[in-house]
């Protein structure tokens, strides 16, 4: 699990979760860190890498369903729940996110992105 | 040590060649090069001026050396000086304008001339052509033909394939055309009589008059050509008369430097006179164990031998002659011809197929279990396998049914077998035949699951035929069918038309729907888009718009680049833009500091690498409608520029243009892209016969149309789906096609491959015959996109979903 890596993790509220459309993804920029929200037609969320690992496409312009994400660039194919790629060895990092009773994000990333000086 | 001298007569495609080939071995090191040509010009490639007077090609394509290729390789070129004297002993030559060059080696290339018959009449009084008459051999006859031609009766003498290209040349010029030949059949030299009735038949067809078994007695009119009387005392009007009756050798300069003739130069193995151990011949001129060759494949080999030897590369190269074999398309019918055209020996086997119908007639006879002979005519498809068979002289297989036709696994595994194992099956992926192998050793046994192993047919997908006769080797043949290719998505499991049906009985108006009353609730997002565009497509205006379901490109109305950004390409029906959107263009290129500003093929201008945050300022300071430069969708209609200002114009082809574009934009979903193009006249400047839809004007407010075309990872010239008259025809048949198309070609299928795989009969039957009695509800399916089309760059001031055209939210944390 490529989470376990980051003993220290901090959560971070990135806004409504309306900025992401139903069967869509958007890309976040969270203290430098590039990442793609997803949110399912059954309203699931998923968060990742914003990059493709295979030619840096953008996860957010892809196409959703269920719990996969398939990259517009080359069609390379992601489950968002493991990260790992689908018919592939290339795997996603993924992040833990939920949402808050009125609907704000929140997006847990590992330690080393929590800003130096408080 | 100091270099030799090495001059070459002739500058036509023997001696380019052979002298291509000497530099290839260094030659440029060991001789200063002189080349002297009887033309004003570089060398050409000969066999193309049938497509430069057909109007396929210009004059500059078929330069094989630009004279800079000359200078660069330090090659001295006399041209326009014809040599007339060889002096062997004092080793120079002399041209007609007195230019004198030594030799240490002299290479006579000078090819062949057209033959002229004694025709009484064919000459003036003072031995040059009567005006009107033309040979077909050189850029000179062609570009007199080209002048003469436009609406002429002409006649070609000569049913050859030189004749028969001219009267192809010639028909496309309006010319009232009729072939004259001496012969029994057409092609006598490649066809038997079975062969050759039916290319008559096809080009009677066409509406080429042939005459055979006609010889021709004179040549009539004083200052020019007035007609032709034949034998048989009937006579013939004509104002054209090109005559292809065969080469003759250019062989009397050898006659006269005392070398020995007989058809031609005679030589000995290494292409060398028999008489002078200095002197080289090479191509048409030379004869070669009683041999004169007319066609190119053997000048390459003869080119070979003569630059390993006078290089020294290796002085034992040795030509042993050339197995003929020909693979050409004459009017429009494709064949094959190789060796013998009739069995010549006791032992001679005959094996033989004929439709006539189809126009499809195969023959082949086998001696002694080898290919000896062969026609092949209308299908073609086995003639690369059956060439190399008789070039090589390998035994044929046992099995002399699949010598004829494609019988599936155990024809395909002769050129499969025969792949080397790191040969790349998929060019867009890089995937090898040995990687497919290790998919299938790996448990894959179908198309699908192999492709999704390797990615193999996964970028272009020309090659998935080729993926699965592979994946069939290597499973011995026992591929498994994974029946899901053929639902239309593999999800839901039924073919497209069993779908349209559940789609429209449910009343299904979004993705999500089909997915929850079809899929089992399951969303695949390889589906998405094509149950998005089927449903544009059911619904035009009706349909419920889930922008997740579609690709980013038809999200935001660009075409996403390999960074991310987009690409801008505004609307320019028939190529056309005013000054000022020009200009709006420019200004906006500017200010949005886009990175490229490129001409697409399409004949639009292309901002590429614009921002998605940008996109809806740009294309409201451009102010022109989106040009759907991305989608699946109808693309865009070329066009040449017409009546108004081209002399050549036969039809208002731009005007068209634009009428199509404003009318088929509405086709905003299609199985594939459709691109478009009119021509104004045959010359088909805007290449409309290899468009999904290419429309061609022939005169008097005639058009014709061409479907199936195709120019990019495929290549296919379109099918004449029929001739119209008028553009509002042209109109009706377009989107009737195009609609018919839309309904019932599987996803991502181009209609070049739709049109193979249903046929051309029925895509005619149901388009322009309406054999199915669904002309009128195509009619009111095209009004119906028109009615629900609304330019997607509107979305720029009011967007459709949050953050539509944002590709960064930056979080204050």
């Amino acid at each position: 699990m490529p989470n376990e890596i980051f003993a220290r993790q901090q959560e971070y509220a990135i806004g409504p979760v309306e900025q992401v459309p139903l069967g869509e993804g958007r890309a976040f920029e969270v203290l430098g860190l590039h990442v793609a929200v997803f949110r399912t037609r059954a309203d699931r969320l998923f968060a990742t890498q914003a990059a493709c690992p295979h030619k840096e496409g953008p996860l957010a312009d892809g196409m959703l369903g269920g719990s996969t994400i398939m990259c517009p660039l080359h069609d390379r194919s992601y489950d968002l729940v493991s990260g790992k790629e689908i018919g592939g060895a290339c795997d996603l990092i993924t992040y833990p996110i939920r949402r808050e009773m009125d609907g704000t994000l929140m997006l847990t990333l590992p330690a080393p992105y929590t800003p130096a000086v408080g | 040590m100091s270099k030799r001298k090495l001059v070459v007569v002739g500058n036509g495609m023997a001696g380019a060649r052979a002298v291509e080939e000497v530099l290839a071995r260094g030659g440029g090191d060991l001789f200063d090069i002189v080349m002297f040509g009887d033309e004003p010009y570089g060398n050409y490639n000969r066999i193309m001026l049938s497509n430069i007077l057909s109007g396929q090609q210009d004059y500059s394509e078929i330069y094989l050396n630009p004279l800079d290729w000359y200078a660069e390789n330090g090659i001295t070129l006399h041209a326009g000086a014809r040599v007339e004297e060889i002096d062997r002993f004092g080793k120079y030559v002399v041209a007609a304008n007195g230019v004198r060059e030594e030799y240490d080696y002299l290479l006579i290339a000078t090819g062949s001339r057209a033959f002229m018959p004694p025709i009484p009449g064919l000459h003036l009084d003072d031995k040059s052509l009567k005006p009107g008459v033309f040979g077909f051999r050189t850029i000179d006859d062609t570009i007199g033909m080209v002048a003469a031609a436009p609406g002429k009766k002409a006649v070609v003498i000569g049913g050859g394939l030189l004749g028969l290209e001219a009267a192809r040349g010639l028909m496309t010029h309006g010319c009232d055309v009729t072939v004259v030949h001496l012969g029994k059949h057409l092609m006598d030299q490649q066809l038997d009589a079975t062969a050759g009735a039916m290319l008559r038949t096809a080009m009677e067809k066409m509406g080429t008059t042939v005459l055979t078994e006609t010889s021709t007695t004179a040549v009539l009119g004083t200052e020019k050509v007035e007609g032709l009387t034949f034998k048989d005392g009937t006579s013939l009007p004509c104002e054209l008369l090109v005559v292809a009756a065969g080469i003759r050798p250019n062989a009397e300069i050898g006659t006269r430097a005392g070398l020995t003739v007989e058809r031609a130069i005679v030589v000995d193995n290494h292409m060398r006179s028999v008489d002078d151990m200095n002197i080289y011949v090479v191509g048409e001129c030379a004869q070669h164990r009683g041999m004169v060759y007319g066609l190119v494949a053997p000048l390459w080999d003869q080119a070979k031998v003569f630059a390993d030897h006078v290089t020294e590369r290796n002085r034992d190269a040795a030509y042993h002659g050339s197995k003929l074999a020909t693979k050409l398309k004459v009017m429009g019918v494709e064949l094959a011809s190789m060796g013998i055209t009739e069995p010549k020996d006791e032992r001679d086997e005959i094996i033989q197929f004929q439709e006539p119908k189809k126009g499809t007639y195969k023959k082949l006879i086998v001696r002694d279990g080898r290919l000896v002979g062969g026609i092949l005519l209308g299908d073609i498809s086995k003639a690369a396998f059956l060439m190399q068979a008789f070039d090589r002289d390998s035994p044929l297989p046992d099995e002399r049914l699949s010598l004829l036709f494609d019988l599936g696994a155990p024809s395909q595994k002769v050129t499969i077998d025969e792949m080397p194992t790191e040969t790349q099956v998929c060019n867009c992926n890089g995937v090898s035949k040995a990687s497919i192998g290790a998919a299938v050793a790996a448990g894959h046994r179908t198309l699908p699951a192999v492709m999704n192993a390797t990615r193999a047919g996964k970028g272009c997908g020309s090659c998935k035929g080729l993926v699965g006769e592979v994946i069939s080797w290597f499973a011995g043949g026992e591929i498994e069918e994974d029946p899901s290719i053929h639902y239309y998505v593999p999800c839901v499991p039924m073919k497209k038309q069993e779908l349209i049906a559940a789609i429209k009985a449910q009343d299904l108006r979004s993705v999500s729907s089909v997915f929850a009353a079809l899929a089992g609730g399951v969303e695949d997002p390889a589906s998405k888009i094509p149950l998005a565009s089927l449903l544009n497509t059911i619904w035009p205006g009706r349909y419920d718009d889930e922008r997740d379901a579609r690709f980013i490109n038809d999200r935001v109305h660009g075409n996403i680049q390999k960074d991310g950004t987009f690409s801008v390409v505004p609307e320019m029906a028939g190529g056309v833009c005013t000054p000022a959107e020009l200009m709006r263009i420019a200004q906006a290129a500017v200010k949005y500091d886009v990175p490229l500003v490129k001409l697409t093929g399409g004949q639009r201008i292309d901002l590429v690498g614009v921002k998605k945050e940008d996109l809806p300022g740009i294309w409201a300071d451009i102010g022109m409608p989106a040009g759907h430069a991305w989608g699946k969708s109808y693309r865009t209609c070329k066009s040449c520029i017409g009546t108004d200002h081209c002399r050549f114009g036969l039809g208002d082809s731009m005007g068209l243009a634009q009428r199509i574009e404003k009318t088929f934009r509405a086709f905003s979903d299609s199985p594939g892209k459709m691109k478009l193009a009119t021509a104004g006249c045959p010359r088909n400047c805007s290449e409309a016969l290899i468009k999904d839809l290419g429309v061609v004007a022939i005169g008097d407010g005639k058009w014709e149309l061409y479907v199936g075309g195709a120019g990019g990872s495929h290549v296919r010239k379109g099918d004449l789906l029929c001739t119209v008259d008028g553009e509002d025809a042209v109109m009706q048949v377009s989107g009737r096609f195009m609609q018919f198309y839309r309904e019932d070609a599987k996803y991502k299928e181009r209609t070049y491959t739709w049109v193979e795989r249903i046929g051309m009969e029925r895509v005619r039957a149901v388009v322009v015959d309406d054999s199915e009695g669904w002309g009128s509800r195509f009619d009111e399916e095209v009004a119906a996109a028109i009615a629900a089309y609304r330019d997607p760059w509107k979305d720029g001031e009011a967007p459709k979903t949050e953050n539509q055209f944002r590709s960064l939210i930056p979080v204050e944390a």
